[in-house]
């Protein structure tokens, strides 16, 4: 059977690009980059380039990236690294951000949490109102990763900055999907991963600009500018790279191409199928996001039923996952918990096709019809 | 996470959906806000079920462990039926995953207040 990925907000596959540019790299030029010789020079070498090319892609300075395990290491980074003051971020972020201020809280910090409108967009206004004479810092994140909403950072950096605040964002999500300048959107930290952009799993980055002060979470040698004990995971950062690469150089064909794989799919769903509403932002939402709510049936059962068609999507509702507690976000932008459990998120990539698209749009009614006549909610 | 052949064919195709319209016993559990929900629909004949059916709005072991009670319950006794624990059910079905346990305890449940509605009223 022919298997449709729909799932990249999840992970993507690794470019073989990506994979060739890798592989001298576990073999060959495998020096430790903390060596003097030459082994660790050349070592050394791809790092700092790595490092220049991930710090072109946000607007920043090679020394105020650094390399990471990932998008949930970075957000700790961040969050932890500030050290104390009162924390502002937003209702609908990633586990990463949200269990880590929870974490805070239990160590008394205070942390306020700003709501969202029913499409998911955070009031800049609102996360004004929440400053008050200790807080240290806003964390709000760029897009997020259920709805594909796209927050307004650049004012919310703007009012960071005229308050003297710190202020993080996690763009695990929109990094290589929209545009990224942390000079132009005042941005003191930022998050991001590579396993998102067809990078491998287990590097990311935090970008922490010049002059500000983070605490470490691993201490140990000096590596990272002092910032990240551990050796560099020098194969993995030379794959981000050559992935960040890519991004930029494709940015306008796979936004395109995303954008109206999209469209296609909302439009052909609405289109053929009664009862369903687009959950997050019309207009300002990632182009590869369609999260769908399907009245009258559950997200898991749609999502099996897909599955053994071979399309590969994700649930808002929890239920497929270990806990049955609906989706955080979904609640956040105000919808009925009856009606979360029917939805379903399709994260379209690079890699897809019309045809596949075309595929689904042409299996989805039935399934959805099926589970709907056995529903004891759907009239008739 | 892993559903067993069985589950995955009752969810696929599920056995005895839908009402019956002058049924002798019908029974709701569950609620939507939860995300699950079954209604089984009983015909009765000499103390024991002729007839069953079943509607859920759930996950694919929601929906299995309701088909799986149906077919199970047709047939039986009213004393049978309502002797049927839910781990009839997930043995049935060769198991389910413990996260999925209480879809099992819905449909019996729901079986169970079908047959309590029936003896209630006659």
């Amino acid at each position: 059977m022919k298997r449709i990925y729909l799932d990249h907000a999840a992970t993507t596959a690794v470019d073989r690009e990506v994979v060739q540019t890798m592989m001298p790299y576990f073999t060959e030029t495998y020096g430790n980059a903390s060596s003097l010789h030459s082994f660790g020079r050349d070592a050394r070498n791809a790092l700092d380039a790595g490092r220049q090319t991930v710090a072109d892609a946000l607007g920043a300075q090679a020394n105020e990236i650094i390399f990471t395990s990932g998008g949930t290491e970075s957000d700790n980074l961040a969050l932890k690294g500030v050290g104390k003051g009162h924390i502002i971020t937003s209702s609908i972020e990633h586990p990463a951000i949200l269990n880590t201020c929870r974490y805070l809280e239990g160590h008394g910090r205070e942390v306020t949490y700003v709501p969202v409108d029913s499409d998911g967009m955070v009031d800049p206004g609102d996360v004004e109102s929440a400053i008050t004479d200790d807080t240290a810092l806003i964390s709000v994140m760029h897009a997020n990763n259920e709805i594909g909403t796209i927050q307004p950072v650049s004012e919310i950096g703007s009012i960071a900055k005229d308050h003297g605040i710190l202020f993080h964002t996690d763009a695990v999500q929109s990094f290589g999907k929209t545009e990224i300048d942390v000079r132009k959107m005042n941005i003191d930290l930022l998050s991001v991963s590579s396993h998102k952009i067809y990078g491998p799993k287990g590097v990311g980055a935090l970008y922490i600009r010049k002059g500000v002060k983070i605490k470490p979470l691993m201490h140990g040698g000096g590596h990272e500018m002092g910032m990240r004990a551990s050796t560099e995971n020098i194969s993995g950062i030379v794959g981000f790279a050559k992935a960040v690469s890519l991004a930029v150089e494709r940015f306008e064909s796979d936004t395109r191409h995303l954008t109206g794989l999209r469209d296609m799919l909302i439009a052909g769903v609405m289109d053929s199928i009664d009862d369903v509403t687009l959950n997050g932002h019309p207009t300002e939402r990632l182009p590869n996001n369609a999260n769908l709510r399907f009245a009258f049936v559950e997200g898991e059962s749609l999502l099996m039923h897909l599955d053994m068609k071979g399309i590969a999507v994700s649930t808002g509702s929890a239920c497929s996952s270990a806990s049955l507690n609906p989706s955080h976000v979904l609640l956040a932008l105000g919808i009925a918990p009856e009606d979360i459990h029917g939805s379903i998120r399709f994260t379209l990539g690079r890699g897809n096709t019309e045809s596949e698209i075309g595929y689904v749009l042409e299996v989805l009614p039935e399934i959805v019809g099926k589970l709907r006549a056995m529903s004891p909610l759907a009239a008739g | 996470m892993d559903y067993s052949e069985k589950v995955l064919d009752h969810f696929a195709n599920p056995r005895n959906v839908g009402e019956i319209s002058d049924a002798d016993g019908v029974g709701t559990v569950g609620n939507p806000t939860c995300g699950d929900m079954t209604t089984v629909y009983i015909r009765v004949k000499d103390g024991r079920i002729t007839d069953i059916k079943f509607k859920t709005f759930g996950c694919a072991a929601a929906i299995a462990t309701a088909s799986m009670t149906t077919e199970l319950a047709l047939g039986k006794t009213l004393d049978e039926a309502l002797a049927m624990s839910r781990n009839d059910v997930a043995d049935a079905l060769d198991g389910l995953p413990p996260v999925k346990m209480h879809c099992s305890n819905l449909a019996a449940d729901a079986l169970h207040a079908a047959i309590e509605e029936y003896l209630a009223k006659s």
